[in-house]
């Protein structure tokens, strides 16, 4: 079943989807209303979800993924790509969200891991997944796995930038030190960091993940998507921080403007007086019990 | 004296970065362009894959829309699936504006969802169809190349649109950017 291009000589066709949803903003909506002002406000794409990160904290129990009518009416009304999450190893919900035929999967720590063992052997679906990572091991082994994305992990629904950042600049270091490394050190890297030594090679190359990478967990306000930009994310994942904000509508077309003139702090600064209210609450990462660390789901 | 061409990527969203190797190799110099003070410098527009819904409410919100038409007019322009869907005269699924440099139908997402998305071989060169649209009517453009019994490569004086991405594939350049770049010297030289 696993989708092999025709050439070797072309970018994965997983991958090449992500190159096209670049420099832009994928939103969490939960109604097929939600997904018209997003794609209406220049979305990307959108993440279809019955509840956002910061209402399934709330609602604690177990997060599955969303009911097939939810996803599919989503659908219906978006122009864009659509995605939807899956529990993490849960390969049945991603069957099914495959045969829904959604654009894209993201195995996520949103949702109650399904399997504390092992991620989903994602080479098995024609469907890209996209997948959370906190450091450069962690993004390696998805991409071995068959991830054709990867997103920071950030911590979801809190509002929060903090733990976004960190991933970001935990990764970018540790790329920036295998570029260094002499050729003979990659394998004690890859036993380091528990990475497939084959993929060390490409990172070593090229400087940097074989995939795209994008930031999510925590943006909530124009601001956190320019740092996340400038920081290398090639877009931005925005969850509970747009329909838990005051005025939606306003934050999402905010968040938009400022993702595609990330390195303009004047155009910065005309989203951040674009609001039209406030930025959903925040939560101070300390005040989050250790087992409802998201960013802790998965290795 | 430096006659080297520039060859701008409108750079709002989309896939913008890997074009720079296939116009390099083709002997042009890359740049991503955003702004009208960018728009300025450069020979040619690449306007490429992304989302064409988010591209056009950017260029709404940015105010760019007279200044894009009135530099389209000037100067050469390839489009890129959404690319291509903003530079046909009518858009279809759903309907929605378009600058009209190419006198043809566009239906968008017309062979389905990412499941639908393939690589197929185009004059000889493999390429990658992503979401992309058909072309499902023309009026006097020459079709360059079909695929499936549809129009993938069309052309039209100064202007040029391809329903898949050359720009994903590794060899460079693509014949596609070779085509373009030469283009675009011919349209300086008259």
């Amino acid at each position: 079943m696993s989708q092999k291009n025709s050439s070797e000589n072309v970018m994965n066709i997983k991958t090449g989807l992500a190159e096209m949803l670049k420099g832009g903003v994928i939103m969490d909506v939960v109604t097929a209303e939600q997904a018209k002002i997003a794609e209406n406000a220049g979305a990307v794409a959108v993440m279809a979800l019955e509840r956002v990160p910061s209402d399934i904290r709330k609602a604690g129990g177990v997060a599955r993924m969303s009911p097939p009518e939810l996803i599919e009416e989503i659908m219906s009304v978006s122009s864009i790509p659509v995605m939807a999450k899956c529990r993490i190893g849960h390969f049945a919900e991603a069957q099914i969200l495959e045969a829904i035929g959604v654009d894209y999967i993201d195995e996520s720590e949103v949702l109650t891991p399904a399997d504390e063992e092992y991620h989903i052997n994602k080479h098995n679906f024609k469907i890209p997944f996209v997948c959370g990572a906190k450091n450069l091991g962690e993004a390696l082994r998805r991409i071995g796995e068959g991830a054709a994305l990867m997103r920071t992990k950030g911590e979801p629904g809190t509002g929060n930038i903090v733990e976004a950042v960190r991933h970001m600049r935990r990764i970018n270091a540790e790329i920036r030190n295998i570029v260094n490394m002499d050729e003979a050190e990659l394998m004690g890297a890859a036993k380091d960091i528990g990475a497939p030594f084959e993929l060390l090679k490409v990172v070593r190359a090229e400087g940097k993940l074989p995939v795209p990478n994008f930031a999510a967990g925590g943006i909530a306000t124009p601001a956190d998507a320019a740092i996340c930009m400038q920081l290398g994310a090639e877009t931005v994942f925005v969850g509970s921080g747009i329909f838990k904000s005051d005025n939606p509508d306003k934050f999402a077309k905010a968040i938009v403007k400022a993702t595609a003139h990330f390195n303009d702090p004047a155009i910065v600064l005309e989203a951040s007086k674009e609001l039209g209210g406030v930025a959903m609450r925040g939560t101070e990462i300390s005040e989050i019990e250790e087992s409802m660390k998201m960013a802790n789901r998965g290795w | 004296m430096n006659n080297k061409l520039h060859i701008g990527v409108l750079a709002l969203q989309g896939a913008v970065q890997p074009h720079k190797a296939h116009i390099e190799a083709a002997g042009a110099g890359f740049c991503a362009v955003k702004t009208l003070s960018d728009f300025k410098k450069i020979d040619a527009f690449i306007l490429p894959g992304g989302e064409s819904t988010t591209m056009l409410k950017l260029i709404d919100r940015f105010d760019l829309w007279d200044i894009l038409a009135e530099q389209f007019k000037k100067k050469p322009v390839w489009g890129i699936c959404a690319g291509a869907i903003l530079m046909a005269k009518e858009v279809l699924n759903p309907t929605q504006k378009s600058f009209g440099l190419l006198p043809v139908t566009i239906e968008r997402n017309a062979y389905g969802r990412q499941l639908e998305s393939h690589i197929a071989t185009i004059k000889g060169y493999d390429v990658s169809f992503i979401r992309a649209p058909i072309i499902t009517n023309t009026n006097n453009v020459s079709i360059v190349a079909e695929h499936k019994g549809n129009p993938v490569w069309v052309e039209q004086g100064q202007y040029m649109a391809t329903t898949f991405h050359p720009e994903l594939t590794f060899n460079t350049p693509s014949p596609m950017h070779q085509h373009f770049i030469n283009k675009v010297k011919n349209f300086k030289i008259s």
